[in-house]
């Protein structure tokens, strides 16, 4: 359906110019993600994952080609309108650094809303269901600090999805974490996808993420190699 | 929004605490030093007025032009005339004679023979008139030491320490010997009242107060006064009203080019104010100048220390920003947010360093700082006791280093957020 596209590129080019030469870290990336889909762009280190899944979330933007998000072309954007797309309609999951060590973990989920200028009862209904979503109602007060690994990447998730946007981007999400966290994460996401319709996009290489992924695009040397639409889901 | 960032800045205390020291520091000794500089320049003021010029002073206009010299010669003749004309025109100003001579003191031993002499200083004021302004001008009854003030003629106060110095005391009889206004020499006596100390090495160590008329008898100056001092009642000096007073005796006492030809001009009166008279004019300029200036200069360096504090601190923060442009918040709206920051710190340590300050100064008023043995051979009309002085001023001036130095710390150190693209400076917060 056409309208359910939220995402679309076109030949889309990443040349990253590096003295005497260029590095063609995307080279002509032509696809589209439909809402609700639960999509990773995998592949080894250095095929242009992260820079695809930063052109998408408006970090960046494309030396050529378009890349069209929620029916904004990103490479149009002025930096107030990139980041209104991200406050509002983007949520981040990044491999390190996620939290803002100085804040609790309710006042972590709640920035997002504050930006939004939105009111504190909303806020406060918001940022409880997200981390009751995510498990952790109970460490609202706690620092990042006193947090596990495990639980810190479930307070990003609850940040990420607090404002319910149409789209979340996790970029190696499972990095720092061991098995167990990997999966107790990865099902929660996959369980939000499904209750909310939330498009879920990672870029990842880890095994354990792969496994969770209703369709796989995988890079090589910035080029799509494979897109491949994988019919059962593997849970656990 | 606010108290979101006011929340960060109070748990992170690298953030806080080292600027913050910082800025109070900077206001602490800013509001300081003004109260000082204030201090002092008002108390220059004070008693170059009370001994040297008035607030204004009237003159012949010959003895205004080497006034330094204390040409008794030139001095104003029949004065009563020009005293009830003062008063009756510019009744806001006390108005007083006064007649500055120079002289030896010469003490006698107990056979009449000279045991000790000294040049001294003369001032001729009126001591015996009950209702005379110099009581409060000079301040004497405070400024006893020994003895009494004069209450008959032919007594006089001598400085504590020139009375030290002569070994004399209250009592004790004192030979003035000086010149009088035709230039004949003058020999008067006088039995030594009391003695003074006005808290001014020039003037304790070599002063002689005698009584207006005995100064004028002694001198031969019957109904003259080397000058007429004015002043204001409140002892602070007002420019404007001081000019305005003497443009207007000067314009009535204006001599057309026939009188000067004919002669009278220059026994005819002239009025001067305190800031042309005591050569302070370009003194005072330079206060005003000089308190910009420390203020220019606290802010130069608070902000140069702000600053790199401010690029450690953005460095250190670097991941907080890439999270906070990642959740979408626009990077103006960081720095804007940055400068809030620091301008909150600014403000806190702009109140905590001006109370403080403000402690120092007060014990400062209160106690004063003793510079009498800089000043040992000083001839300048400063106290050997400079006291800090509180004014309205005081309580604010602080707030220009502390609020500016932030400000222009911050929004240096975080020009480089707000110039660079987005993409690459998430690129260089993530590695
Ligand atoms: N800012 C940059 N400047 C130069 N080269 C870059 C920059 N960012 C990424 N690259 C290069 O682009 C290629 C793709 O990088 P990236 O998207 O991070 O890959 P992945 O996430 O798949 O590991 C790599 O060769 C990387 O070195
Ligand atoms: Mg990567």
């Amino acid at each position: 359906m056409e309208n359910s596209v939220l995402i679309r590129t076109h030949d889309l080019d990443k040349i990253y110019s590096l003295g005497l030469t260029d590095l063609k870290a995307l080279d002509r990336i032509t696809l589209s993600v439909a809402r609700g889909e639960f999509v990773g762009f995998v592949g080894p280190s250095g095929s242009g994952k992260t820079t695809l899944l930063n052109i998408i979330g408006s970090l960046d933007v494309p030396t050529s080609g378009s890349a069209e998000v929620l029916g904004r072309r990103i490479e149009s954007l002025s930096h107030k309108e990139s980041a209104g797309l991200r406050n509002r309609h983007i949520g981040f999951i990044f491999q390190t650094f996620n939290l803002l060590p100085v804040y609790t973990v309710y006042e972590n989920v709640e920035f997002p809303l504050l930006l939004q200028g939105m009111e504190s009862s909303r806020r406060k209904q918001l940022v409880g269901d997200a981390l009751e979503w995510v498990g952790l109602a109970d460490r609202a007060d706690s620092r990042p600090a006193q947090l596990s690994g495990g639980q810190s990447q479930r307070v990003a998730i609850a940040r990420a999805i607090v404002k319910q946007p149409e789209i979340v981007l996790a970029d190696e999400p499972t990095a720092n974490l061991d098995a167990a966290n990997s999966h107790h994460i990865m099902k929660t996401m996959a369980q939000l996808n499904e209750d909310l319709k939330t498009t879920f996009i990672f870029a990842t290489h880890d095994e354990k993420v792969i496994g969770y992924l209703k369709r796989k695009i995988t890079l090589v040397d910035g080029k799509i190699a494979k897109d491949e639409t994988v019919e059962k889901t593997t849970a656990g | 929004m606010i108290s979101f960032l006011f929340k960060g800045l109070l748990r992170d205390r690298t953030r806080s605490l080292f600027p913050l020291l910082t800025v109070l520091s900077g206001v602490v000794l800013t509001v300081f030093l003004h109260a000082w500089l204030n201090g002092s320049i008002s108390s220059l003021i004070q008693s170059t007025a009370h001994f040297s010029t008035g607030h204004v002073r009237v003159m012949t206009r010959a003895y205004a032009k080497e006034s330094g010299q204390i040409p008794n010669d030139l001095a104003l003749l029949g004065i009563d005339t020009l005293m009830a004309e003062l008063k009756a025109e510019y009744p806001d100003l006390l108005w007083t004679p006064r007649i500055k001579f120079g002289g030896l003191l010469d003490i006698p031993d107990a056979k009449g023979e000279t045991r000790a002499q000294t040049p001294v200083s003369g001032l001729g004021v009126d001591l015996l008139a009950p209702e005379s302004p110099e009581w409060r001008v000079l301040n004497i009854r405070q400024a006893i030491v020994k003895g009494r003030v004069p209450s008959h003629h032919a007594e006089v106060l001598i400085g504590e320490d020139l009375a030290e110095k002569l070994r004399v005391q209250p009592g004790d009889t004192a030979t003035l010997i000086s010149s009088t206004m035709y230039g004949s020499m003058s020999v008067a006596n006088f039995v030594i009242a009391g003695t003074v100390r006005f808290g001014i090495v020039a003037m304790d160590k070599s002063t002689v107060i005698a009584d207006l008329s005995d100064v004028q008898q002694a001198l031969d100056m019957q109904r003259g006064a080397g000058e007429i001092f004015g002043f204001f009642a409140d002892d602070l000096y007002h420019e404007e009203r001081g000019d305005a007073v003497t443009l207007d005796f000067n314009r009535r006492h204006a001599f057309s080019p026939k009188d000067t030809l004919a002669g009278d001009a220059s026994f005819s009166p002239v009025m001067g104010t305190l800031r042309t008279e005591s050569g302070l004019a370009d003194y005072l300029d330079y206060v005003g100048v000089f308190s910009g200036v420390i203020i220019g200069v606290f802010v130069a360096a608070m902000s140069i220390v702000l600053w790199n504090a401010g690029l450690t601190g953005s460095l250190r923060r670097y991941g907080e920003i890439g999270i906070r442009l990642a959740v979408g918040e626009d990077k103006t709206h960081i720095y804007v947010s940055l400068l809030a920051e620091s301008l909150m710190i600014g403000f806190i340590g702009s109140v905590l360093g001006t109370l403080v300050g403000l402690a120092v100064a007060y014990y400062g008023q209160v106690k004063g700082f003793d510079i009498g043995s800089v000043l040992k051979e000083s001839t300048m009309m400063i106290p050997s006791l400079i006291r800090a002085r509180i004014t309205p001023t005081t309580f604010v001036i602080g707030f220009l280093p502390g609020l500016l130095a932030t400000f222009l710390g911050t929004a240096i150190s975080g020009i480089g957020i707000y110039r660079r693209q987005t993409s690459q400076l998430f690129k260089e917060l993530e590695s």
